[in-house]
């Protein structure tokens, strides 16, 4: 196993359809056996970016690599690469074992071989005994599976699954997350996945793409996302995020809220304008006394494992999530340890 | 490139075939001769002596009054047909859907002389001759199908409980079936009526069959004519109802795309 | 809305003006009226039976499929072409194909009189090139040409809508899962528009094996179809119960071809999402 090699690579790739710019100079690469997650807003070039890995669109200017290979023009047939189409796609006029075969039918492959590999397909996706029935009479779930099948039984290279849980209600979803992630670990292959949930990113990727407007906003682990987010937009897409203006004073001190914290950031000219993200969950409820901030609560609401509150105080409205409740209309004071403050170059507008 | 050059002299070949006979027919209604396919300078005197003619105006006045009354009556009937077919238990409603699809289905001559059939027989009853009122029931006979073809569909594509909304705030059955149900599938029902219009207009079989001397509508004046040489003030009086129908189109084009646009600008 | 009644003006016009006269059919073809009056009798369809009548059914049957053939030959690649990426986005372009329709049938095969004819355009243009005239008018040939003509757009629009109904994602699959241009076409496409095929099949054929206009014009005056078999029957011999036999059989063919082709047409209201 190589993993200096990237598998996919793209290259300074920009779109356009018509006078709208879908893709703007877009850097990516993914390695061998990755889950790598496409996360964004609908409308932020993250399926654009799938099609184009998957042959259906050409990139207006740039390159894509597949294992060294530069595959612009290569047609979607030709690719060692298979999709999971958002609504599945399923071919209406074929039975769930026509269906599977389908791409190894193209490829002469003996029957008997044919239909070991999807009696195997339809185990490890669970849907023993379904050969026969027509894709229209399964559930989405299983519709689901089938499309899963459907692919993998090709041995693709990589996996493009674009918003393949969409259309599912939460239970299923988390249980097929759970699955995802499962196949992913068993058969080795590399997985480019395609969501506007930041919670699924989260919960399934070795790698997240935070994606905005056509533009890349960050890369990173699951952890660096949600702990280091680059910029207001991450910071507040993943994850609920208190963001406020704020002023580095020196390396390891930061101003906000007319207070002078101590922080573990550092690299930023002196007095640079910044923007501060707290978590909800980080802010520590203390006696008003010995406060770094204090405030009123203005609202309380019950969300099962914690109570969101909406505190007012220094000129901001703070989010914090806590298992303990204040009272509405009582003074609180809040507290902050240095790593839980995240300090980002000011970028304009959230 | 070479495959869109191929599709477009495909498309282009195909659109000369379909055409090629109306540019003719539009062509000759400006030629002097009478006699068809001898070009001897341009006039327009057909479309004078098209005003004057009053064969072709009494059957101009046959076909669009047929085309009027038949489709008005086809879509009174034919919407509350649909609506009550809408309620129908899943038996009953077989049954009348096949009987709707009877004349939908048969060829229009086997309709055409059933119908002849029947009003001779009963005619002959009660004195009933063959001439407008037969062929205006025949018309409206065979426009009623198409009618509750296109309401049908818009009645299931409804919200099953909107009816029910609108008596749960207050609305009696009539009120609602005004104010809700009809809003609703009226895009059905007008286009019921164009169909039926349209059919009733190009109709030649049908009428042809249930029609009496003496009575005729363009088509049947048509193929009389066509035995001894169809005149040129036919194919001018085609050529106007023709572009009048085209110039309809292109400003309904036009207005809706307009429209479309400034939906767009506002989404936007 | 549980007021049924509302249909109940439509079920009676249709008990009137479609029930009625298909059981006066039935009561003419097996009947006949000699000297002493009305008789049930079987002689109707024995008649149809002699080799002069069987023969022109089956020449119905013959050009009827002909031309159905020819425009599903034809007309598919044009459906194919209008619901393609490239021109899928001009609406206009398939109304090209219903405006003819807009103006008379009749005067429309008229012209192809003008056309045809020994001295007529086409063959003027052909002289001038110094090509050979062609002879096809008050042939089987015309006819046939007739019949394309004027329902080549019957074959073309229902294959049409049922193409532009396929999710372009099934096409992008089958790619994805290796399948080239032609197998896409072969495995998908084709078999997703069955339906379209079948009801274009059954709208083009239907007409055209019970026309007996268009043989007339352009097969000339003796031409007979089994159109005009009928036709001959009720308006010039009056012979009512001869023709009601004819018509009768005409309506068992066509309603058998209707239901086999609605076995394989599971879209129900194919036909009429022409429209």
């Amino acid at each position: 196993m190589n993993g200096s090699q990237p598998i996919i690579l793209l290259k300074e790739i920009r779109k356009n359809f018509g006078q709208t710019e879908v893709l703007n100079n877009i850097n990516l690469y993914v390695l061998k056996n990755e889950f790598v997650t496409l996360l964004g807003p609908s409308g932020c070039g993250k399926t654009t970016t799938l099609r184009i890995i998957g042959g259906f669109e050409t990139p207006d200017s740039g390159d894509v690599f597949f294992e060294g290979n530069r595959i612009n023009n290569v047609p979607p047939y030709q690719r060692k690469v298979n999709t999971v189409f958002q609504k599945y796609a399923l071919f209406p006029h074929m039975n769930v074992y026509d269906n599977i075969a389908f791409g190894l039918k193209i490829k002469k492959m003996d029957k008997a071989v044919i239909g070991k590999k999807v009696d195997e397909m339809l185990e490890m996706v669970n849907l023993q005994g379904f050969q026969k029935r027509s894709v229209e009479s399964l559930s989405g779930g299983q519709q689901q599976r089938v499309a899963i099948a459907r692919a993998l039984v090709n041995q693709p290279e990589v996996l493009l699954l674009d918003e393949p849980l969409g259309a599912l209600d939460l239970k299923l979803r988390k249980e097929m997350q759970l699955e995802l992630k499962n196949i992913h670990k068993r058969t080795g292959i590399t997985f480019v996945y395609v969501t506007h949930d930041q919670e699924e990113a989260l919960t399934m990727s070795d790698t997240i793409v935070v994606m905005n407007k056509g533009k890349i906003q960050q890369i990173g682990t699951p952890q660096m996302i949600y702990n280091e987010p680059k910029n207001a937009f991450v910071a507040d897409f993943i994850g609920e995020s208190n963001i406020i203006k704020g002023k580095m004073l020196k390396d390891y001190s930061v101003e906000f809220a007319g207070h002078v914290f101590e922080c573990l950031d550092k690299g930023f000219e002196p007095n640079e304008d910044i923007d501060v993200v707290v978590r909800p969950e980080d802010i520590k409820l203390v006696n008003v006394e010995n406060a770094m901030i204090s405030g009123v609560v203005k609202s309380v609401t019950f969300k099962g494992v914690h109570f969101e509150m909406l505190v007012e105080g220094q000129g901001v409205t703070w989010t914090l999530h806590n298992t303990e409740m204040a009272q509405v209309g009582t003074a609180i004071g809040m507290s902050l340890n240095p790593n839980d403050i995240h300090i980002m170059k000011r970028t304009g507008s959230v | 490139m070479v495959k869109k050059i191929i599709m477009k002299s495909y498309l282009g070949l195909i659109l000369l075939f379909m055409y090629l006979p109306i540019v003719v027919l539009i062509v000759f209604s400006f030629n002097k001769s009478k006699s068809r396919g001898n070009w001897s300078g341009f006039t327009l005197k057909w479309y004078r002596e098209l005003f004057t003619n009053s064969q072709i105006m009494d059957s101009l006045y046959n076909t669009l009054m047929l085309a009027l009354i038949s489709s008005i009556v086809a879509v009174l009937i034919g919407t509350f047909a649909a609506i009550g077919i809408h309620n129908m238990k899943k038996f009953k409603k077989s049954v009348v859907m096949n009987l709707t699809y009877l004349p939908v289905l048969n060829p229009d001559i086997v309709t055409g002389v059933s119908l002849m059939i029947m009003f001779v027989f009963i005619g002959s009853l009660i004195g009933l001759k063959l001439g407008f009122l037969t062929m205006l029931l025949a018309h409206i006979t065979f426009n009623i199908p198409y009618v509750i073809l296109s309401v049908l569909p818009k009645l299931k594509q409804m919200n099953k409980h909107m009816y029910e909304a609108a008596l749960d705030l207050g609305a009696t059955s009539m009120y609602a079936l005004r104010k809700v149900i009809l809003p609703e599938i009226m895009p059905g029902i007008i286009s019921g009526f164009l169909m039926a219009f349209t059919l009733s207009i190009d109709d030649f079989v049908i009428s042809y069959f249930t029609s009496g001397s003496g009575v005729a509508n363009l088509s049947i004046t048509i193929y009389s004519m066509a035995r001894t040489g169809v005149k040129p003030t036919i194919n001018a009086l085609s050529t106007l109802m023709f572009v009048s129908v085209l110039l309809l189109l292109i400003l309904i084009n036009i207005r809706s795309s307009r429209e479309e646009k400034k939906k767009r600008q506002y989404d936007a | 809305m549980n007021r049924k009644w509302v249909s109940y003006p439509y079920l009676i016009w249709m008990i009137i003006f479609i029930v009625i006269p298909s059981f006066l059919i039935l009561f003419y073809a097996f009947t006949a009226r000699d000297g002493q009056g009305i008789r049930f009798t079987l002689d109707n369809f024995y008649k149809f039976c002699e080799p002069i009548y069987i023969s022109v059914l089956l020449k119905s049957l013959g050009l009827a499929l002909f031309s159905t053939f020819v425009c599903l030959v034809v007309g598919y690649p044009v459906a194919m072409i209008l619901a393609s990426k490239q021109f899928s986005k001009s609406a206009t372009l398939s109304m090209l194909f219903i405006i003819p329709m807009w103006m008379n049938f009749l005067l429309r095969t008229y012209s192809w009189l003008t056309l045809l004819e020994k001295n007529g355009i086409i063959n003027s243009i052909l002289s001038f090139f110094n090509l050979p005239k062609i002879d096809i008018l008050y042939t089987d040939a015309a006819v046939v040409l007739g019949m394309v003509y004027n329902f080549l757009p019957f074959m073309i629009l229902p294959i049409y809508t049922v193409l532009m109904k396929i999710d372009g994602k099934l096409v992008e699959a089958a790619q994805d899962l290796g399948g080239n241009s032609m197998t896409v076409f072969r495995r998908i496409t084709l078999p997703l528009s069955i339906p379209g095929v079948m009801s274009g099949i059954t709208m083009v054929f239907m007409p055209a094996v019970t026309t007996f206009v268009i043989s007339k014009l352009l097969g000339g005056g003796q031409y007979t179809l089994i159109g005009n078999f009928i036709e001959r029957q009720f308006i010039q011999l009056s012979d009512w119960n001869f023709g009601s036999a004819i018509s009768m059989i005409m309506m068992i063919f066509i309603l058998i071809s209707i239901w086999i082709m609605s076995k394989f047409d599971e879209d129900k209201g194919g036909g009429a999402a022409l429209w």
